[in-house]
């Protein structure tokens, strides 16, 4: 109970992970939470990382977090600017009015 | 010992609620707020597994650029928020399944219910072999030689990143009087002057 080792750290995130894919399935109007469980969902990966380097004394999880980070960045900025057009044409972000691209 | 694990339990403990409040909140911008308080406590769970640096890149990325973007989008986007909430019930069932089930392997496995292969391999860049040395000073040295290209590579992803939601969300307006330097340039004096031979007596 008071000796915090590396699966505390797992189940964490493992229950971070979870509500982050809870969330994209629990949200179908609006696409902004979505992006938001994306971003729970890579934190929950991230914290993998670190603890495993933690866990190994191995600094390369670090680093590779440091990756995902960046890349989870560039994938928010995307995404919100794709959002804005998306409204700005449309008028609605909900998830069922994005269908344009159906056959 | 008894503090860690006091401050790992708070940590923890507020990240899921704050997570699982993201999810079920009734407003976006409560939303983000509690995406923020979550980024916050992942990066105290962060400084206690000994990543300072990743720590405070979390809350300077993530709490001071990322979040603040999620807000402005939130509040720049004119959304219904009554209408947003239709459909939680209906969905409620099917993501609270999937959730479950998944909840359930990844703790199975992470606490070793189930029998994995061991974690333990060659260790490619040692934490222990360098101690005295701050968590920034060795990220640093190893990202500025070995990791060099793959840290140029991340810059690159941030630019395109940025030239692409600038590209994205550019827009040129009808009707909005804007300076053209080029065409200013370009403009002759016989353009914009005409002169008039003028006849006394008559006028132009």
């Amino acid at each position: 109970m008071w000796e915090i080792g590396l699966a505390h750290y797992l189940t964490v995130a493992a229950i971070l992970f979870t509500v982050g894919i809870f969330g994209i399935f629990l949200n179908r109007k609006n696409v902004i939470i979505i992006l938001m469980s994306v971003e729970l969902m890579l934190l929950a990966v991230n914290i993998n990382l670190v603890a495993f380097s933690w866990a190994l004394q191995d600094l390369v999880g670090q680093i590779f977090a440091m990756f995902v980070l960046t890349v989870a960045a560039a994938e928010a900025a995307i995404g919100l600017a794709i959002l804005v057009i998306y409204f700005r044409n449309r008028g609605s972000i909900e998830v069922e009015d994005i269908n344009v691209m159906k056959g | 010992m008894i503090v860690q694990a006091l401050a790992f339990y708070v940590f923890a403990i507020v990240a899921v609620i704050s997570g699982i409040m993201v999810v079920t909140s009734r407003n976006p911008v409560h939303s983000v707020l509690f995406l923020i308080l979550a980024f916050f406590n992942a990066a105290g769970l962060f400084v206690l597994m000994g990543a300072e640096f990743l720590a405070m890149i979390l809350v300077i990325v993530y709490v001071g650029a990322v979040a603040v973007l999620f807000l402005f989008v939130v509040m720049m986007l004119d959304i219904n928020f009554v209408r947003m909430r239709e459909g939680f019930i209906r969905y409620m069932p099917v993501g609270a399944l999937i959730g479950l089930v998944l909840l359930v392997e990844l703790i199975a496995v992470a606490t070793g219910l189930v029998p994995i292969g061991g974690v333990k391999g060659p260790v490619a860049e040692s934490i222990a072999a360098q101690s005295g040395v701050t968590n920034t000073e060795m990220l640093g040295r190893l990202i500025y030689t070995k990791y060099i290209y793959l840290f140029q590579l991340a810059g690159m992803v941030l630019f395109v990143a940025m030239i692409g939601a600038i590209v994205l969300t550019l827009r040129q307006r009808e009707g909005v009087k804007k300076q053209d330097i080029a065409k200013q340039i370009a403009r002759r004096r016989e353009d914009g002057v005409e002169l008039k031979k003028v006849t006394p007596g008559e006028g132009a």
